[in-house]
């Protein structure tokens, strides 16, 4: 929804990407490769997907949306600064002394539901938000977005398996699979696959996508939930540091900041691209 | 104190729709009759604690008056990040439940023995501490939690002390009971161990020595002006405990005087100290062991009485 008002998706991608590059030049906040590759998916959320409205932020009929990658906060500011719910100006103070935007999310601002940053803990979260929502009837939807470093984490495959069991179908978990977690390549550390058959295998409805993709985002989203009676996983298949050549696929830009020329080049990909 | 809670809770439940109750797979057979009448008030959510505590915060913000409930250093220690982050910091409105406090699960061994729950707990910003004494302050604890709206821990006993509680006496969250009066020696006691205070006192009081007697029901927030006038009343004052002396009772006692410079003529605590409770026997057997009972206690008032007579003198 509001997609006329803001322009289309991409246009809100790139400047999501843009925000953050200045967030976290200015700031010296790490994480850039990892906001960059679920800009896209914040673009597509924001711009088209969720019912939220920031003149009512509270509204009880709004969808919820939970970053439980709350490291990518960044990306997370930036889109609801692009919808309304704070000023674009305030996006600068991040890190800064006394600001509200510390690096992992804060729900000190308006249009976050929680604050986040331990990971494991967001889908949790999202399951007892969702089912109160089920137990008072409500229609609204609750999402959540994960790194897939913390699947590493049990709590998230206890929230997993209650969220099946008690037939979570208002509750969508969106994986942020670039496969590169904080030091080493996913496949180093602790392997996720066959990914998608440990999501099935604990009773959710599975679909995979390429998460760049706006189109085919939307459309999985316009399909919730993907099963009768499931909570809905949808893997996104993503490329950490999407957008900036030189960041793209790399550990280092996890925790690197983009300074001097590092930044003038990712800022002038980011600027050239339609 | 289990039972009294559960029963308190089945009597008011309807009064508060919004009341959910998750237990991480405990409670056989005392929790029937409550699921049985409130079936969408309540939800077992399996042995997996760092959920339930972070669904309970996503509950609570949705609006509902959570309780999660679960034995020893289950509810606690085992989620302790999910209550710092996700109920602590978000104020959401979750009591917390640990049935076995202290050492009450005796013979099942040291896992399930809350010693350090008291501390810990009582570290986290705006979660208040509970630890009722006896079956009164545990029903009257339990009706204020349901009313009160943040964070908070009630940590319950096996064991209980004798009644205390006056005709018409009204249960102050936040405020010391004075279940004995006396001047010369105070023994403040949190939890079921009170009992072994009482029992302390009877002892000293026939040797001439009166004993005030305090329960600690509420740790936090700790009611300073109490303890303050306990200090300056009495010739001294000793904490009991079942639980580790760092960071509990005795340390918050000992917090709170110091910043009031309200120094008691001696001080002491009853405590595990620097120990694991790896002794297997029962609750009464374990304070015996660990120096926590009615003996240990008159050893360390007759040693202190008899250090403050010497400077004294």
């Amino acid at each position: 929804m509001n997609v006329h008002a803001i322009g289309d998706t991409q246009s809100l991608a790139r400047r999501i990407r843009i925000h953050a590059l200045r967030m976290t030049c200015e700031g010296g906040g790490a994480h850039i490769g990892a906001i960059f590759s679920c800009a896209d998916i914040l673009a597509v959320l924001y711009g088209d997907t969720l019912n939220v409205d920031p003149a009512e932020p509270e509204n009880p009929a709004r969808d919820r949306f939970v970053l439980s990658k709350g490291h990518a906060g960044g990306g997370l500011y930036a889109v609801l600064a692009e919808r309304g719910f704070f000023s674009v100006e305030k996006l600068l103070t991040h890190y800064q002394d006394g600001t509200d935007l510390s690096g992992h999310v804060s729900h000190k601002l308006p249009g976050i539901e929680v604050s986040t940053g331990a990971l494991g803990h967001g889908l949790s979260i999202v399951a007892g938000m969702a089912y109160a929502g089920k137990l008072r009837g409500a229609g609204h939807r609750v999402f959540c977005l994960l790194s897939d470093g913390e699947c590493d984490e049990g709590s998230t495959w206890e929230a997993a398996l209650f969220a099946a069991h008690h037939g979570l179908t208002n509750l969508v978990a969106i994986v942020d699979y670039n496969r590169i977690q904080g030091i080493a390549p996913v496949s180093e550390v602790l392997e996720l696959e066959p990914f998608v058959d440990k999501w099935t295998a604990f009773g959710w409805a599975v679909r995979e996508v390429d998460g760049h993709d706006h189109e085919a985002l939307r459309a999985a989203f316009e399909h919730l939930p993907f099963a009768a009676g499931k909570p809905s996983c949808l893997i996104a298949h993503t490329t950490k540091g999407k957008g900036v050549s030189f960041m793209e696929n790399t550990v280092l830009w996890h925790y690197r900041v983009p300074r001097g020329a590092e930044f003038d080049a990712a800022f002038a990909e980011l600027e050239g691209k339609p | 104190m289990r039972d009294t809670f559960i029963g308190v809770l089945t009597e008011l439940a309807p009064q508060h729709p919004e009341l959910l109750f998750l237990t991480a797979d405990l409670g056989f057979g005392v929790l029937n009759n409550f699921v049985a009448r409130f079936p969408r008030q309540c939800l077992n959510v399996g042995v997996a604690e760092q959920n339930m505590s972070g669904l309970a915060a996503g509950l609570a913000l949705e609006g509902h008056s959570v309780f999660t409930y679960s034995i020893g250093n289950f509810p606690t220690l085992r989620c302790l990040e999910q209550i710092r982050n996700d109920i602590c910091y978000h104020g959401a409105n979750v009591k917390i439940v640990c049935i076995g406090g202290g050492m009450s699960y005796g013979p099942v061994g040291f896992s399930h023995h809350a010693t350090e729950d008291l501390a810990i707990m009582r570290s986290l910003p705006g979660m208040e501490v509970i630890a009722p004494c006896d079956l009164w302050e545990t029903a009257e604890a339990t009706r204020y939690l349901l009313t009160h709206n943040g964070p908070a821990y009630l940590r319950l006993d096996k064991s209980t002390a004798p009644a205390t509680v006056l005709p018409g006496e009204a249960f102050q969250p936040g405020r010391i009971r004075v279940v004995r009066r006396g001047s010369d020696v105070t023994l403040a006691a949190t939890g079921g161990i009170l009992a072994e205070a009482l029992l302390a006192a009877d002892a000293l009081a026939e040797l001439g020595t009166e004993c005030r007697v305090l329960s600690v029901h509420t740790i936090k927030p700790l009611d300073a002006e109490t303890l303050a006038a306990a200090a300056r009343e009495t010739g001294g004052i000793i904490s009991i405990e079942e639980h580790a002396v760092d960071g509990g009772l005795g340390g918050a006692i000992a917090e709170s005087l110091m910043e009031a410079g309200a120094l008691p003529g001696f001080f002491a605590r009853v405590g595990l100290r620097n120990t694991f409770s790896s002794v297997i026997g029962s609750q009464n057997y374990l304070r015996k062991v660990y120096s926590l009972d009615c003996a240990a206690i008159l050893r360390t008032v007759t040693s202190k009485l008899g250090i403050a007579a010497g400077v004294a003198s």
